[in-house]
Formats: structure tokens, sequence, C-alpha cells
């Protein structure tokens, strides 16, 4: 009955597209363009998120010293050019908060749900393609009020982006007044946006996936989305109530997580981490899938063991629920609840390691073409792999007594973060790139922003590890007055000097994005020799996308299969009827 | 500049840093067998004219070996780490006669409270000293803290000590020293806008040295 609807829609849709500019571009509910609003959204975020951490490396290479026009950002922030103490905080707590909540997690799902999934089942659109339009319309005064609270008096939230309380919820404590109020709210309005869209991607994959497209022929990039929305859906509502008792005991005097009103501090961290750990795998899980798409093409071969790999995703987002615990270690919970953490923590990194294998096995006896989203999926392996290494030291209770807190946490946290996430979007920008706007990006400029990205990234974020190691404690303003840390100046320095030149690196990205949006080379509709139902459609899909409703023959990885004469074979393809082989001939005297 | 952990003067110091050496050695060997077979398969496997990849969609006993080795793996590091780790922080494990402090912290401060002579606290002979912190070597101390404001982490990197104090709760930790001399105490959660400079010295004597120091510390508080 779905399909036949589809069917109907799609004819329709594709008859005269006379929408004004209006509903086409601005408040549209195509899933396309409400996917490339996302991205603009989100990469400017990236921009602004970026642009914090540039100050943030300023204080920590050269603490104390004025930055040369940092004046210009005021009296109440860097008197003199000099960075304060207040404005330090913030810039931690926003730089945490704009990457995570307004740049990665739109990048990954805001993006590249709303743009593919319809795509890659083979639908017209989302389910709800209003509520899908109310979904961004929704992030948007999410981010201005977030954006809004620098400018506010007592300046922006300080509390890091965990929020913790009493910190967050007195302002006689933080020095900071709406700021906080503004961080609280503008997260609430995100989460009502986040919620919107994950129903949406979960209905249009249970519901409008094309006849043929089986659950086990659905492409990785699908089902990591798919599986990502229900963590958003289960998630996001304990976000949104912690952060609405927060609310209460900022405004109105409540105290539910103050002891002087009969609260409890601990309250808000286990809430905040009962979402906050299925939200690093929100973070992660779609990237996982983006990578194996595009090491699968690269490699022009099938991706080893796709129902592992399937498994794979679901058993992470299911243990994700058990183990927010670990990141209370040393907050005064009970021990033992620490020690079964710990377990459940371990046993998170099986299907981590599995996934890994499998991408080895999909590289393995392949015919590896290296065009720059492969590089991009490539360095997400090779770097992803330290990140979850340097989780197995923070899951061991003994060690993070000493790492706990300190610049450990901060290498893996980026190691998994930018080494992983966001080369896996620099990977899916530029594979998805000529689907969205009909060109290509540069190839060889994508290749040396990737191969500079991978230098300058481990320059940063590897030295990181020993700052943790010599016991450097994170959000600190200030590390010279301590004896351990005296002796920490050349190697902070050195960090922000790679820093500087990471971010120097990614105006060649947004150089490469403007510029062949304007004026790359014109795409075909599968310029990759990809296989899933995207590039099935034409480079960008009308509204509607398919003339036709596809029909689903095949898996999404049937690559350099012997019986097909090209190395990859399209998911919509028609199996081609091969002349029965000729019958054996009957042996004489038989 | 010194490389790896600060110098380690605690009696328990050394074992976490022997979990963290062993999962140093775990992991970075299971680091150079990834990362070498990722450039070995990428070398070997490049693109060449008329080659093809091979039609090949997994291998079911390979998937069941490297599901089955990582958890052995991480079970030895989990039961491993969890010996250590009660006999570190669950009180009632806590070594007895021990020399008992209390903290009590507010930003952005460590306020330790000290037996006097008599060696109980709740006596009249306490005192209190602001970011100082005394003991003696080769002796238990048991620490029981409380804060006034908000989250705080009592940070002693050179004893591989960290224990969040947290404001209506009161949160135990004990170590002991294993040499005289100078350390540090650090704040380890962002507590406001001086975190950064909520740091105390420690200073580890000799039991005589300590007994003295303490009784001319109480009576000068007297």
């Amino acid at each position: 009955m779905t399909t036949v609807a589809a069917v109907q829609h799609t004819a329709h849709a594709l008859h005269h597209d006379d929408r004004s500019f209006i509903r086409k571009y601005i408040f549209s509910t195509d899933h396309k363009i409400i996917g490339i609003q996302f991205l603009f959204m989100s990469l400017l975020f990236l921009i602004i998120g970026g642009l914090l951490a540039m100050l943030i490396r300023w204080q920590l290479g050269w603490p104390g010293q004025p930055l040369p026009g940092g004046a210009a950002l005021g009296e109440t922030r860097m008197p003199g050019g000099v960075m304060l103490p207040e404005f330090y905080n913030s810039l931690v707590t926003m730089h945490g908060t704009l990457m995570i909540f307004f740049a990665i997690m739109p990048l990954l799902v805001g993006v590249f749900a709303n743009y593919l999934i319809p795509l890659q089942v083979g639908a017209p659109d989302m389910a709800f393609p209003r509520l899908n339009m109310l979904s961004f319309w929704t992030a948007v005064p999410a981010g201005l009020l977030m954006v809004a609270g620098f400018f506010v008096a007592g300046g922006h939230a300080g509390a890091g982006w965990t929020s913790y309380p009493p910190l967050s919820a007195v302002p006689e404590y933080s020095g900071v007044y709406n700021g906080q109020v503004f961080w609280t709210l503008s997260i609430i309005i995100l989460g009502f946006s986040s919620l919107m869209g994950s129903v949406n991607y979960i209905t249009t994959v249970i519901n409008m996936r094309a006849p043929g497209m089986t659950w086990f022929r659905l492409p990785l990039p699908t089902w990591a989305l798919f599986i990502t929305s229900i963590l958003i859906l289960l998630a996001i509502p304990i976000l949104t109530g912690a952060l609405i008792l927060l609310l209460f005991d900022q405004v109105l005097g409540t105290g539910f997580y103050l002891p002087e009103r009969g609260g409890q501090p601990l309250l808000w961290q286990h809430l905040f981490w009962f979402f906050g750990h299925p939200e690093v795998y929100i973070l992660i899980l779609p990237a996982f899938g983006f990578v194996s798409e595009i090491i699968s093409n690269g490699a022009r071969k099938p991706l080893f063991g796709y129902h592992a790999m399937v498994i794979a995703i679901a058993s992470i987002a299911f243990l994700g629920w058990i183990v927010w615990g670990h990141h209370m270690f040393q907050s005064g919970m009970n021990p033992m609840l620490g020690a079964t953490f710990m377990s459940t923590t371990m046993v998170i990194a099986i299907p981590t390691a599995v996934k890994v294998f499998n991408w080895l096995g999909t590289l393995w006896r392949g015919d590896i073409h290296f065009h720059a989203p492969m590089l991009y999926a490539i360095g997400f392996v090779a770097m992803f792999v330290i990140g979850g290494f340097s989780g197995v030291f923070l899951a061991s209770t003994p060690v993070d007594i000493f790492l706990h807190d300190t610049y450990f946490v901060v290498a893996h946290i980026h190691y998994v973060l930018f080494g992983g996430s966001l080369f896996a979007i620099f990977g899916a920008i530029t594979y998805w790139f000529p689907k969205m706007f009909g060109r290509m990006m540069n190839e060889t400029v994508g290749k040396i922003h990737f191969a500079l990205t991978f230098i300058f990234f481990n320059l940063t974020f590897f030295p990181m590890h020993q700052l943790g190691d010599a016991g450097m404690m994170r959000r600190i303003y200030d590390y010279t007055g301590y004896a351990h840390l005296a002796g920490l100046r050349p190697l902070n320095e050195f960090i922000s000097v790679s820093a500087y030149l990471l971010f120097a690196t990614q105006l060649l990205f947004a150089g490469n994005f403007l510029w062949s949006l304007l004026r790359g080379k014109k795409a075909e509709p599968n310029p990759w020799r990809a296989n899933s139902l995207e590039w099935a459609a034409p480079s960008p899909p009308p509204h509607g996308n398919f003339a036709e409703t596809p029909t689903v023959y095949r898996g999404p990885y049937e690559y350099s299969a012997p019986d097909a004469d090209e190395d990859y074979l399209p998911q919509d393809r028609p199996p081609v009827q091969r002349p029965a082989p000729a019958p054996e001939p009957i042996p004489a005297g038989g | 500049m010194q490389w790896g952990f600060p110098e380690n003067v605690s009696t328990f110091g050394g074992e976490i840093d022997s979990i963290f050496a062993l999962i140093l050695y775990v992991t970075a060997a299971m680091f150079v067998i990834v990362e070498v077979a990722l450039i070995y398969f990428l070398i070997r496997y490049r693109h060449r004219e008329g080659a093809k990849a091979e039609y090949i969609h997994g291998h079911r006993r390979a998937e069941v070996i490297w599901t089955v080795v990582p958890f052995l793996l991480l079970a030895l590091l989990a039961f491993r780490s969890t010996k250590t780790w009660l006999g570190l922080k669950s009180p009632d494990r806590f070594p007895r006669d021990a020399l008992e402090l209390r903290i009590h912290a507010k930003q952005f401060e460590w306020n330790v409270t000290y037996p006097g002579p008599d060696g109980r606290l709740d006596t009249p002979d306490d005192f209190v000293r602001r970011n100082q912190l005394h003991l003696p070597v080769d002796r238990a101390v048991r620490v029981t803290m409380t804060s006034e404001d908000v989250i705080h982490s009592f940070f002693l990197p050179q004893f591989r000590v960290k224990q969040d104090v947290v404001p209506g709760m009161e949160t135990q930790v004990w170590f002991q020293a294993t040499r005289t001399g100078e350390f540090v105490l650090g704040c380890a959660e962002l507590c406001g806008l001086g975190h950064y400079h909520m740091r105390g010295s420690v200073t580890v004597h000799t039991a005589e040295d300590f007994e003295r120091w303490q009784r001319q510390e109480a009576a000068a508080s007297s």
C-alpha cells in the first residue's frame, strides 16, 4: 500500500515544480533541501567552534600574553588582549557545546539522515515532510539563542558542556548570570528539533522502503542512521527532562540538584550521562556507516561481514545504555558500581573492534582506488583506532583515578570526534557532494586537505596524551602555577602552533567547498560507480527524487561480482537473464 | 621536559602505573597489528590496471576469532583493574589505624582539619590549615571530604589520588606516602573562575617531624 502511494506521489511531484522560491529553498519540505540547510548551518557552527578552540589554544600556548588584536573582543573578555578566566571558561564550555550539539551531531544526522535516507531506501521524500521542515526551523532559534548568549551581560555559560550543578545552577558560584539560562533553553529547544527529525527517519526507514529493499539490503549509512535515530528518540527526552529541572533551579529557585535546598548534585550527572553516553554513539555510529560505504566503494569489494557490521552497530547502541557510569568513577558514586560500569565499558570495545577488523577485511584483496573520500575514510580507520584504545585506559577504574579530568580525556575525545567523526564527515561531504549539488569537489585540493589535516591533527592531539600523563587538568585557565605542570609550556606551545596550522588547513576545505559549489566539474548521476539507490537518481535529484519508484534486486555492496561486466552492480539493475547452461553431454555408453 | 607520569610517592601508585603499562602493552601490540595490516593492504591491494577485487562477503571463522580474542584481553584487563580498584575506593577496605584528616573544600581553597597532639578529631586541640596538607611518611592517611559550594576534585598527581568532593555528601580517600618531600594538591573539576588556582602544597614529613609540627601548630592555634 505504501508503495502504491509512493509511486503516485512521485509521479505527481515530478510533473511540474512550480513552487515559489521561498517554498523551494527556505520553508522547503523537500528532505534534500532540509539536509542542505542543516549542512550550511552546521558548517557555520563548525567554524565558530573552531575559532573558539583557537582562542583557547592562545591562552594555553602563551598563558597571560596579550593576543594581538584580542582587545577587540572587549573589556569583559580580553582587556588589553589578555584573556580573563571567566572568558576562558566560556570558551571551553561553548567550544564543546557548539561542536557536539550544533556541528558534529547535525552534520552526521541532520544533514545525512535527511539527505540520504529517502534516497537510499528509494522513497520520494520523508514520511512527514512538514514535520521535517519544522525540525530544521526549530534548530534555527536554538542556534540563535545559543549565539545570543555570547552577548549578554555576565558572559556566556561557563560551567563546561557537561554543565554540572551546583556550578551551572547558581550564578553566585559561576559568576555567569543569563548566559547559563540561554544555554539551558537553547539545548532544550534543540532537543525538540532532534526528536522531530528522529521520528521521521525511523518511520521513513520502516515504511517507505522501495519494493525489494529488505532490511538486509539497506546500505550501512541508512542502517547506522536508523539505529542512531532510535538512540536519539530515547536519549533526548532524558536530557530535556534533566535540563528542565536545571532551568527550574536556575530561574525558579527550586533545588533539584542543590543540597542546600534538599537536592542532589549527582542526580544531574546520572541523568546527563544516561543521555550523554548514548550521545557519544550518536556522534560516531553514522560515521561508521559512511566509512563502511566509502571503503567498500573505494576497494571495489563487497563490505566484509555486512551482517556482523549491522549487528555490531546494534550491539554498540544497546550497550551504550549501560555504560554511563564510567564518566562518574571518581564522582563519589558507590565503588561497586564503578566496577560494574567498567565491565560493561570493556564489553562495548568488542563490537567496536569487530568493525575495525571488518574494514580491514574489506580492504584485503581489494582493488583500492584512492579517491579523496576514500582517503578520509582510511584516515578515519587509522585514527579512530587510537581513540578506541585510549578509551580502554580510561575504562580501567584504577588508571582512571589518575587520568580522569586530565588532557588524556581531551586527547581521547578528539581522536574519536575529530580523527573519527569529522574525518568521516569530510569523506561523506566529498562523496555525496556531487549528488547534492550536481558538481564534483576538486580531487587534488581534497587530497592535499586530507594529507595536511591528517598531519596537523596528529601533531595537535597526540601530544595531549602526554599532557594528561603529566597530570595536566582539563579546563584549566593557567597551569603555570603548578610545580608539576610548569615544564609543559613548550609542549603546549607546540600544540597551539599545530592547532593553528590545522585550522588554516580547513580553509582549503572551505574554499574547495564554495568553489566547487559554483564552478566544480559537472557530476554524472553516478560518479563513484556505486551501487546504492541515490546514484540511480539524477545529480541533483529533482523534487520527488526518482522518476519511477526503483525496484531493488540485491544488496548494496555487490562490487566485482564475477558474473557482472563492470566492477559494480547497482541495486536497482534488473538481473540479466542469461541463457540456461547447455545440458551436460551424456557420456557415450552411459 | 619529563615524559610519562610524574614521580610516584604512594604505596599503591606503582600498582596503578603497572596496570597503565599493561594496557599500554596490549593496546600498543593491537595498534601495531591494525596499522601495519592497514598500510600493507593499502600498498598490496592498490588499484592496478586490469585488476579486479576478489568477490568475498566475509569469513565466519575470522569473525569469531576477532570477537573472542578482544573479549579475552578485555576480560583480563577488567579483572586486573577491579581488584585494585575496590582496595583503593571501598571505605570498608581502607587500612585501619590511619591518620584521620578532614577537608572542607570551597571556592577556591582546601581547608584541612588536623587532630592535635591527642591524635583525635573533634577535640579542642584540632586545628585548621588552608591549602596546606601535611602528613607523615609511611603511615596511611584517611581523608573525609565535604564541599561548601560546588563540586571540586581532590587531586594528588604524585600519589595517583583523585576523588570528587561533592556538596551535600561525604567522600573519602586514603593514601600512604613512601618518601618525604613537597608535592602538589590541585583541583581537577571545573569549579568556577578561580578553579585554576585552587591548589595547595603537600608536605610529607618523617614521623617525628610530623609530630613536632602537629604540636607546634596546635599550640599556635589554641
